[in-house]
């Protein structure tokens, strides 16, 4: 190598004219070739229970499709685009072969455009229901939301389908979005999703994840951004009851410098062979100075019979950075907690219920969403009082 | 009535080389309304004594016994002991994230009398014994020590005392880590406390820098696991002047 080789590569790689790649997430591509249809020996794969998919992973066009129920406040409008039209839109293009396969075969996008400094309490309510798990159904979402908007999207899913789907967020420079999308399938369903958000400059968005129902959900919740200051909050809860598998994807892809995310994945975990898999990756390139991020997954592992993998990654390429940690726990009660409660009268039954509902509450009340804070509360208590009142919960040590 | 008894306790931790005996015959009676100093150097068991008075998993009891007013605590569970009277104030205050003090407060409040506190009282009784500590009346909203500072979980365990008012109070270091502006607030709670008459107070500190706000009326000396020594307040003193030496040399 020549000096000036030498010279250029350095010049080369503080640009990055080159794509970084990150060895955890590869390039994206809309060419099916470059997603072959995994073994379930693949890294990214290896946790997934690849047969439950019934078939989606090879999966025909359909015309089968989930029903909508909407409230769509005044001024946001919902229209259909076709697939190179949500490209040129500049929706964030699939890194696996489940979001590849979902823009190739849904035969189309649903565009939902909230225009530059809407500004609305009232939330957009997506309610998607689907019929049966016979119905092979291929979603593909482009939320386009305008600079400086301040909206609130709920995206929720019940009743069954093998449902795959591909959303992205594309958000503009300062706009302040708060988006939830609810898990409520009936038992049988099978999801595969992935949403990505791209953060506009100094933009803020809070995404949460609920996981409850379904035989197999696994979802990527991916987050980039398109200039500096821009702040990502990523929630998630999920409450796997048994036979139940519940995977989910995070990505924070540190493109700009100043930028933030923060995530917090917290899970409870009951009945034989229920499973929950949580991945964090963080990947903050050299040209992200300056930025901060923070990742957690709790678990909280009720019965026996039940397995929880978390796993945090973080991929740095600049030293510097503001901040970046990881904290990852999956356990029983925690035997300080229930002997600081019973030590003040309450019993330990009471005890565990308080744990658990503020285990949750956590995350609930950061979800910024009071009409679905309460239904979530509800959940939750119907979920616990299957195992935890019933008193067949095991306890550390016991 | 108030009269914590005991007597020849022994006590041992499970650890990896098998169990291990910590509390080695204790004998203690509290009286209604007296306060008992328990003093030592670290590792001479004074923690375990507290916590093996509230009942927790970890220590088991050997040997010996425990009563209130008469009554067997060692058979009661940790919070039927609560229930019962006992009242255990933490050296290190346990975070519950996602549940309110004042929720946690209210739930206790309502196992310790077996009825649910009466609304309208019950919030000003709240901020009556918050504002005494000097804690902000928002904390009711925070979550149970979750980002409190040292001498915020303290103040907050004197809240619980003075809201569940326990027939006897064991205060385990409670003066550790506080500022003495803090230790002051914190010793007039336990004053109220006392001065309500009735009551029992075991005090347990490695410092004699508590005693010079709370006057306890019996002072003894805790190594390798039982009393080594007893008197009055002047022991404090002369504890204060000459430190744990002479007890530890002694031991050896």
């Amino acid at each position: 190598m020549t000096v000036t080789d030498a010279a250029r590569e350095s010049v080369r790689d503080a640009l990055e004219q080159d794509q970084v790649v990150s060895h955890l997430n590869p390039p994206p591509s809309y060419d099916l070739d470059d997603h072959p249809v995994p073994t379930g020996r693949e890294e990214v794969w290896r946790f997934t229970p690849i047969k439950r998919l019934r078939g989606i992973l090879d999966g025909e066009k359909s015309d089968a499709h989930l029903t909508w129920e909407t409230q769509v406040p005044e001024g946001i409008t919902i229209s259909t685009v076709s697939a190179a039209e949500a490209r040129e839109l500049g929706e964030l293009p699939p890194s696996e072969r489940p979001a590849a396969l979902a823009i190739a075969r849904a035969g189309g996008a649903t565009l939902i455009d909230v225009p530059a400094d809407f500004d609305g309490d009232e939330p957009l309510l997506l309610h998607l229901h689907g019929e049966s798990v016979d119905d092979l159904v291929w979603g593909q979402l482009l939320f386009r939301i305008g600079n400086h908007a301040r909206v609130t999207i709920v995206v929720s899913h019940t009743g069954s389908a093998r449902y795959c789907a591909t959303t992205s967020y594309v958000v503009g420079d300062g706009a302040q979005v708060n988006v939830l999308t609810l898990q409520d399938w009936a038992d049988d369903a099978v999801h595969l999703a992935r949403d990505a958000v791209r953060v506009g400059r100094d933009a803020s968005v809070r995404h949460s994840a609920i996981s409850f129902g379904g035989d197999v959900v696994r979802m990527h919740a991916n987050v980039e951004y398109a200039g500096p200051g821009g702040e990502a909050e990523m929630l998630g809860l999920y409450f796997a009851d048994a036979g139940q598998h519940l995977e989910h994807r995070l990505f924070a892809d540190h493109n700009a410098p100043r930028t933030k995310s923060n995530v917090v994945y917290k899970g409870a975990l009951q009945g034989d062979g229920a499973h929950t898999v949580w991945i964090g990756n963080v990947l903050i390139r050299k040209i992200a100075e300056g930025i901060e991020t923070f990742e957690e997954n709790r678990n909280l592992v009720l019965t026996d019979g039940c397995q929880a993998d978390s796993v945090p990654n973080l991929e740095i390429e600049t030293g510097e950075i503001e901040g970046a940690g990881h904290a990852s726990a999956t356990a029983r009660f925690d035997d300080n907690q229930l002997f600081y409660l019973r030590s003040r009268g309450i019993s330990e039954e009471e005890a565990r219920r308080l744990v658990l509902h503020g285990f949750f509450q956590d995350v609930i009340r950061k979800i910024g969403v009071p009409s679905i804070e309460e239904r979530l509360t509800a959940t939750v208590e119907e979920e616990l009082a299957k195992n935890v009142l019933g008193g067949s919960l095991v306890a550390e040590g016991a | 009535m108030a009269t914590l008894e005991i007597k020849d306790l022994h006590v041992t931790v499970a650890t990896e080389d098998g169990p291990k005996e910590i509390l080695k015959g204790v004998d203690l009676t509290i009286n209604e309304g007296e306060t008992h100093a328990i003093m030592g150097p670290n590792g001479s068991g004074k923690s375990t004594l507290a916590y093996s008075i509230a009942g927790h998993p970890r220590y088991q009891v050997t040997q010996g016994s425990v009563t209130l007013d008469g009554v067997d605590v060692l058979e009661m569970s940790v919070d039927e002991r609560a229930r019962a009277g006992l009242f255990l104030a933490m050296q290190y205050p346990v975070e519950v994230p996602g549940v309110s003090v004042a929720n946690f407060l209210r739930t206790a409040k309502t196992a310790v009398d077996g009825e649910a506190p009466k609304l309208r009282t019950w919030v000003k009784d709240v901020n009556t014994a918050m504002e005494a500590v000097k804690m902000d009346p928002t904390f009711s909203q925070r979550s149970v020590n979750e980002g409190f500072s040292g001498g915020e979980k303290k103040r907050h365990e004197i809240v619980q005392l003075e809201l569940l008012d326990p027939k006897v109070a064991v205060l385990d270091e409670t003066d550790s880590g506080l500022d003495i502006d803090a230790l002051k607030i914190v010793s007039e709670g336990v004053n109220r406390f006392k001065a309500e008459g009735d009551k029992g107070v075991l005090l347990i500190t490695h410092y004699t820098r508590i005693l010079r706000y709370i006057t306890p009326d019996f002072v003894h000396v805790f190594v390798d696991g039982k009393v080594a020594e007893q008197g009055g307040p002047e022991l404090a003193e002369a504890l204060e002047a000459e430190g744990y030496d002479k007890y530890v040399n002694a031991k050896v």
